[in-house]
């Protein structure tokens, strides 16, 4: 039988503005899906966004759901969080929404380690606004604002995550729908700053410019240079050069979360 | 039983006004002369279960303060002009979005980094049109440390009945001063929560106007779903560019304050009714204008106060029928020229207006004000 996405989806939202073959989709998809495992009773569950083609996600479906300011998502969603604890708070978002604009609310909501799942699409542009290089587009890579090649280096997003303290960091590929699921619903399950960063797909605006004809090439593309976190220890460095880590990256269960770090304020000026 | 009084600095009486007024969450950035706001509040509001965050910046601050509010939590942030500058996008949101939020701008000089120690009230046409796009606002400008206390308190009256953002200025010179304040027991001020939905969760729209101009609005967390943007929508909160809709939400958000100006305009005037010339001041200014009346009169000279506590919407009606009593309206401000216009339009040329600004970082003193009275009769 096949998957009842329908009872998460608004009644008379569909169809959503994604060009065909645009990787956003396959990635709300997943996170209807990790949302379901979870069980999460949708009144008491903010879907926070910034702008962009994915920071749309939010719209289509039935929670709480805020579609904020260019980069400010996770700082809205810190907002809501911090005074209602018991919500579980996810963001979406694009590459250049979360680590150019945005780059700033995202680092410290991971050093914060508040309790949240963030899901970061990474299609490696600007998709929304044409096809303007972002802080993820691949050295080198042609987009309307790199015409000669792009002269700036990369942001590993998952890195930047892990090194500013996120407690709970994966990475895939909307090449691996199923993994797309299993890891958005160990984030929500885990207490503290979740990032899932899934490499996607912008057919229209980065696809057609950096030689991948079709959307089927592009996926191929992700496929061919993922490897799992698993399989890495196995291969040489040569092996591994220019590839992305799949899996779980980075898994903290020690570090205290933001909230109930706050909770212990509350206790203690009360107390005094 | 006696009141509780106590010797408070103007800030520290912002957060008490927050406090009475049932504000629990603050978010900020540091920023002097408006910090001890903060620091008050970091102290008190987990002692009434309330939470206090200091984010990276003033855009994160006012996108907590937002988010918290759709909570349901009276929400608040301070600062200064830059980073009330940097608020300035997400200011917009808020009225588009009609969240409900106070926003605390101690005035100093500027532009840039300016004099951060020293007063200024520059901030004040910013104050209505530092957002970009069409939009309302309510903005208080308090020139006493009670008033500070009282005007916190109904900026959030209003920002909860209109369901929008609120700015409440007041200069560097008041909000550092110490003054006795009497603390309103609970009750005796009025203090307003937002409207609750009263239809079903089924049937909630965020922005259904149909019973008035303000809808009422659901927190997150409760029974109610729905969706938030800072898109242009309908009244079911969703994007829509159907050019119909976009023009009767932008004009309902401009015509709730528009209509209800009479709801939210406060002013206060002394010696108006036989006045030869008003002195058209407020903050701090407006203490420096009431001196100078009385020595003006005593040289014979018939001075009147208006003063402007409500500063946005624009007292409009008031100021023009004094261009038409008076023969001289004079606009004392700590800056080169900003209300002053707004005098100006309103005045339609019945009667002199002029300006006396100081930027130096002194306060404006009577004696300067008396000299352009005297200048300009
Ligand atoms: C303050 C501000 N600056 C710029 C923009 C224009 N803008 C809208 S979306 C966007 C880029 C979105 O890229 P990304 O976050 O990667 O999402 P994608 O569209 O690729 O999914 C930009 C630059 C804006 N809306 N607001
Ligand atoms: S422009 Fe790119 S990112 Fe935006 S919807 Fe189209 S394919 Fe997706
Ligand atoms: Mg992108």
């Amino acid at each position: 039988m096949a998957y009842d996405y329908d009872k998460s989806i608004r009644p008379g939202k569909l169809p959503h503005i994604w060009c065909p073959g645009c990787g956003h989709g396959i990635v709300m998809k997943g996170l209807i899906r990790a949302m379901d495992t979870c069980e999460l009773d949708r009144k008491n569950t903010a879907i926070v966004s910034g702008i962009g083609c994915a920071s749309r996600l939010p719209g289509y479906l039935d929670a709480c759901t805020l579609h904020t300011a260019h980069g400010r998502g996770a700082a809205f969603a810190t907002g809501v969080k911090m005074a209602k604890p018991e919500m579980t708070v996810i963001c979406c978002g694009g590459d250049g929404d979360g680590t150019a604009i945005g780059g700033n609310h995202f680092i410290h909501a991971c050093r914060r380690n508040i309790d949240m799942t963030y899901v970061l699409m990474n299609n490696f542009i600007y998709g929304m606004t044409g096809g303007q290089f972002s802080p993820c587009t691949p050295t080198g890579a042609i987009a309307s604002t790199t015409p000669y090649g792009n002269p700036d280096q990369v942001f590993d997003i998952s890195k930047l995550a892990i090194g500013a303290g996120a407690t709970f960091v994966a990475r895939t590929t909307a090449a691996h729908p199923r993994e797309i699921d299993k890891l958005i619903a160990q984030g929500i399950k885990h207490k503290g700053m979740s990032i899932i960063e899934v490499l996607d797909d912008c057919p229209t605006t980065y696809g057609r410019r950096n030689k991948f004809r079709s959307v089927i090439d592009m996926m191929k593309h992700l496929k061919a240079n993922s490897v799992s976190v698993k399989a890495a220890p196995k291969m040489t460095a040569e092996q591994l050069e220019g590839k992305f880590l799949t899996g779980v990256l980075f898994e903290d269960t020690e570090k205290p979360e933001y909230c109930e770090q706050y909770a212990n304020v509350i206790k203690k000026a009360q107390s005094a | 039983m006696a009141k509780k009084v106590a010797l408070l600095q103007g800030n520290e009486a912002c957060a008490q006004g927050a406090l009475y007024a049932g504000c629990k969450f603050f978010g900020g950035y540091p920023i002097t002369p408006s910090t001890e706001v903060a620091e008050v509040l970091s102290v008190e509001l987990p002692k009434v279960g309330g939470k206090f965050i200091q984010m990276e910046d003033e855009i994160g601050a006012m996108a907590a303060v937002i988010g918290a509010s759709l909570t349901g939590a009276k929400s608040i942030t301070a600062t200064s002009g830059p980073g009330v500058s940097l608020k300035q996008e997400l200011i917009g949101y808020a009225c588009i979005a009609e969240v409900p939020c106070v926003i605390i701008n101690v005035m100093r000089g500027g532009p840039s980094t300016g004099m951060p120690t020293g007063p200024g009230q520059s901030d004040v046409m910013q104050a209505m049109w530092g957002t970009h796009g069409d939009h309302a606002a309510i903005a208080l400008v308090p020139a006493s440390c009670q008033e500070i206390f009282t005007e916190t308190v109904r900026a959030f009256n209003l920002a909860e009945k209109y369901r929008m953002p609120v700015q409440v200025l007041f200069d560097e010179i008041v909000g550092h001063m110490r003054e006795r304040i009497e603390f309103p027991e609970p009750g005796e001020l009025e203090v307003i929560d937002r409207e609750a939905p009263s239809v079903s969760p089924e049937d909630y729209k965020p922005y259904d106007s149909t019973k008035g101009q303000v809808p009422p609005l659901a927190a997150f967390g409760s029974e109610y779903k729905y969706h938030v943007t800072g898109l242009n929508k309908a009244d079911d909160g969703f994007p829509t560019t159907k050019a119909s809709l976009v023009d009767a939400e932008e004009r309902r958000q401009v015509n709730k304050v528009l209509d209800n100006v009479a709801d939210i305009e406060s002013n206060e005037e002394y010696l108006t009714e036989d006045a030869d010339v008003i002195i058209w001041a407020y903050g701090s200014t407006s203490r420096s204008a009431r001196y100078a009346v009385n020595e003006l009169r005593k040289e014979g000279i018939k001075a009147g106060l208006f003063r402007p506590i409500t500063l946005w919407p624009f007292p409009n009606k008031r100021t023009a029928e004094l261009a038409v009593q008076a023969k001289a309206i004079v606009v004392p401000e700590m800056n080169l020229g900003q209300m002053v216009f707004e005098v100006e339009r309103a005045a339609k040329g019945n009667c002199v207006v002029a300006h006396e600004g100081r930027v130096d970082g002194d306060p404006l003193n009577p004696g300067q004000i008396m000299a352009k009275v005297k200048e300009v009769l």
